[in-house]
């Protein structure tokens, strides 16, 4: 499978993650190797549970050793849009019908087989739907109008002044991608990680995109490892009660550790580098993230989670996402990118071109795809 | 695409007799005389509990047959960083049983193994060794480079999958158990179907991509490359892993590689990341930025 740079298909490079570095360092660490031998990892378990607090009565998705179980490959793909739109800015819920309408409506302003743009926009669209994961043309089942379910208007807080060092590196990022977007980077730092290939949508909070939407979670007694599909990382997320590695230590994906409460998984990040990709442009240093996986039916797990970054926003925030159970009848397919990596050594060959060409073309700071739904 | 249901697994597993182990492994046991009959921890699925964070002490990613201890690369700049240990052959009878015209194209391999040339889609995996590159390492290879990786073992019937999670490039693999269909496509790290047989777990991989090498010495395959790995609890701390090799276009007939892989002890061990990606960077692309470099 070929990778596509998701800055040109009008993602934002930075819609994605991050942590921080303050939480969850005091908890004690009943065993430190896992399952050598056997009984220690039982008093693990033990002690994880105990911490539990029951939220409600144990569903019937049970692991054979007691844990609520999150197992199989899930799809969070949706065209539900994260902030909801000012259309429907008093709707939190649509009717079957209203909802109808509006999934037709944002399905049509996502599609990529649209002519109706001016010729640069045109030949943005041509990675078109057959490309793309169609299931992200649905609403979400429940008919909610934005992903985001607290703040009551569906939007995201205003955002606070930012401090002029993280301004400056805003700004820094900004021409990176200008010069990207405009075919002329100087150099492989001009790209994104995603470009790069050292990171894409594996980095929580997820989020969805335009494909490869597919997570699989396997459990293991004191475990939940997430495999996002793209890019092949396992995220592994000790629940045996262990403390956060030391602050020292910097992950792309963070560091990772998960509690039940009653049926839900719920899971503390931090140590996230700075360099990561940091989630709507939040404070690394302050971010704070909490995310909720709760095993609803045999075919959804409802996916939450919250923000909070006083850097960043004047309050937290949380979003919802329904994932939907789609193995076996689908499978999870390995994710090459790096491996294949041909787009780094095209723009920037024909970057070299046009100056040789002695071509001048001016930044671009975002690609012109798609309109917002109004 | 769609893809058949799995064959479930058996209501009732096949119970062991205590000490069983897989024969193959069970004669290296006895060999390197180190291992007494063991009876495995058990998942609640009644096979043995693979779970757990393992590395090879081996040094066959430098080169799987017998070698002395090997300056790198570039010495001229690295020194002794980048040199290799001497090693003995994990191959089973000590040589790889190569065709005539595929040995050739092995020495050729480690000659080119640090030069590299992506300024071509069509040649693009023409010159050096994957792992210099920081590719996706295949299999067997990535169980035996000098990373840990975690095997994660449910057993449950909801979910018929073992996942491989390795710290070297997040390379990945889901283990299908039980699992009819052949791989859809081909993958770096092949298509992996698990079944057990007694007390050890046995994984079928197939579907793989050509481009991936067995080691720095230039050993390698083609796209018809079949593995079957066996992984058998010979004590709390160890695995026994063995691996045979199969590959008409490369090698005269199959072969196999043993050796033992151990459990990391430390106090709160976990894997951390070897995204090796950004490392990779200026010796691929570097000769493509804006000169001079603003």
């Amino acid at each position: 499978m070929t990778c596509r740079p998701l800055t040109i298909l009008g993602i934002p490079a930075t819609v994605i993650a991050f942590g921080s570095l303050s939480l969850l360092v005091g908890q004690n660490s009943p065993t430190g190797n896992d399952s050598a031998p056997a009984p220690q990892k039982k008093t693990a378990t033990t002690a994880a549970t105990s911490q539990a607090v029951p939220t409600a009565k144990p569903n019937g998705f049970r692991t054979s050793w007691g844990d609520p179980d999150l197992q199989g490959v899930w799809n969070d793909a949706t065209s539900t849009p994260l902030q909801r739109p000012n259309g429907v800015a008093n709707k939190e819920v649509l009717s079957e019908e209203e909802a109808e309408q509006f999934q037709a409506q944002t399905a049509g302003r996502l599609s990529r087989d649209r002519r109706d743009g001016d010729a640069q926009v045109d030949v943005n669209r041509a990675y078109n739907e057959h490309w793309m994961d169609s299931r992200r043309l649905k609403v979400t089942a429940d008919h909610r109008t934005s992903l985001i379910v607290d703040p009551p208007d569906g939007k995201i807080p205003p955002l606070v002044p930012i401090s002029a060092e993280r301004q400056k590196m805003l700004n820094e990022r900004g021409a990176e991608v200008g010069r990207f977007n405009a075919g002329m980077p100087n150099n492989y730092r001009d790209f994104d990680l995603a470009v790069r290939c050292v990171i894409r949508t594996d980095v929580p909070p997820y989020m969805p995109i335009i494909y490869n939407n597919d997570l699989q979670i396997v459990q293991s007694p004191g475990y939940v490892v997430i495999a996002p599909e793209m890019i092949h990382s396992a995220r592994i997320i000790p629940v045996d009660g262990r403390p956060h590695i030391n602050k020292h230590l910097l992950l792309w994906l963070g560091d990772s550790r998960g509690h039940w409460e009653g049926n839900t998984l719920v899971v503390e990040t931090t140590n996230f580098r700075p360099d990561s990709n940091i989630f709507q442009d939040a404070d690394p240093k302050t971010l704070h993230l909490t995310e909720r996986f709760t095993r609803v039916d045999a075919k959804t797990i409802n996916y939450e989670y919250t923000v909070e970054d006083p850097h960043t926003w004047t309050h937290p925030w949380t979003v919802r996402i329904p994932w939907t159970r789609i193995d076996p009848g689908e499978q999870m397919y390995e994710y090459a990118c790096h491996e294949d990596n041909y787009d780094v050594s095209h723009f920037l060959q024909g970057a070299r071109e046009r100056e040789r060409r002695g071509e001048v073309v001016q930044p671009i700071p975002e690609l012109p795809l798609n309109e917002p739904l109004k | 695409m769609v893809v058949p249901a799995a064959a479930q697994q058996s209501a009732t597993p096949k119970q062991p007799a205590a000490g069983q182990l897989g024969e193959s492994a069970r004669q290296y046991a006895l060999d390197i005389g180190q291992f007494p009959p063991y009876k495995p921890a058990r998942m609640p699925d009644g096979h043995p509990d693979l779970n757990g964070n393992w590395q090879a002490m081996v040094s066959a990613d430098w080169d799987l047959q017998d070698h002395d201890a090997q300056s790198g690369p570039k010495p001229e700049i690295n020194g002794v960083y980048g040199a290799g240990p001497a090693g003995q052959s994990i191959v089973e009878g000590g040589e790889i049983p190569y065709r005539p015209e595929a040995l050739a194209k092995k020495k050729r391999n480690f000659e080119m193994r640090a030069t590299v040339d992506v300024s071509n889609d069509k040649t693009w995996h023409d010159l050096g060794d994957p792992e210099l590159k920081c590719y996706m390492p295949g299999v067997p290879r990535a169980n035996y480079l000098p990373y840990p990786f975690r095997i994660v073992q449910g057993g449950d019937a909801s979910s018929p999958y073992m996942l491989i999670s390795y710290e070297f490039a997040s390379a990945t693999r889901i283990i299908r158990m039980n699992w009819k269909e052949t791989a859809p496509v081909p993958s770096w790290m092949g298509w992996s179907r698990g079944h057990w047989e007694g007390d050890t777990l046995v994984v079928d991989v197939s579907g793989f991509r050509e481009e991936t090498w067995f080691d720095r010495a230039g050993d390698y395959h083609s796209d018809e490359l079949h593995v079957v790995e066996r992984y058998t609890p010979v004590s709390p701390y160890h695995l026994m892993y063995e691996a045979t090799i199969e590959d008409p276009k490369v090698f005269t007939r199959p072969w196999k590689i043993r050796f033992p892989l151990y459990r990391r002890m430390e106090q709160d061990f976990q894997l951390l990341e070897f995204k090796c990606e950004p490392f990779t960077e200026e010796m691929l692309y570097g000769r493509f930025g804006k000169k001079p470099a603003p």
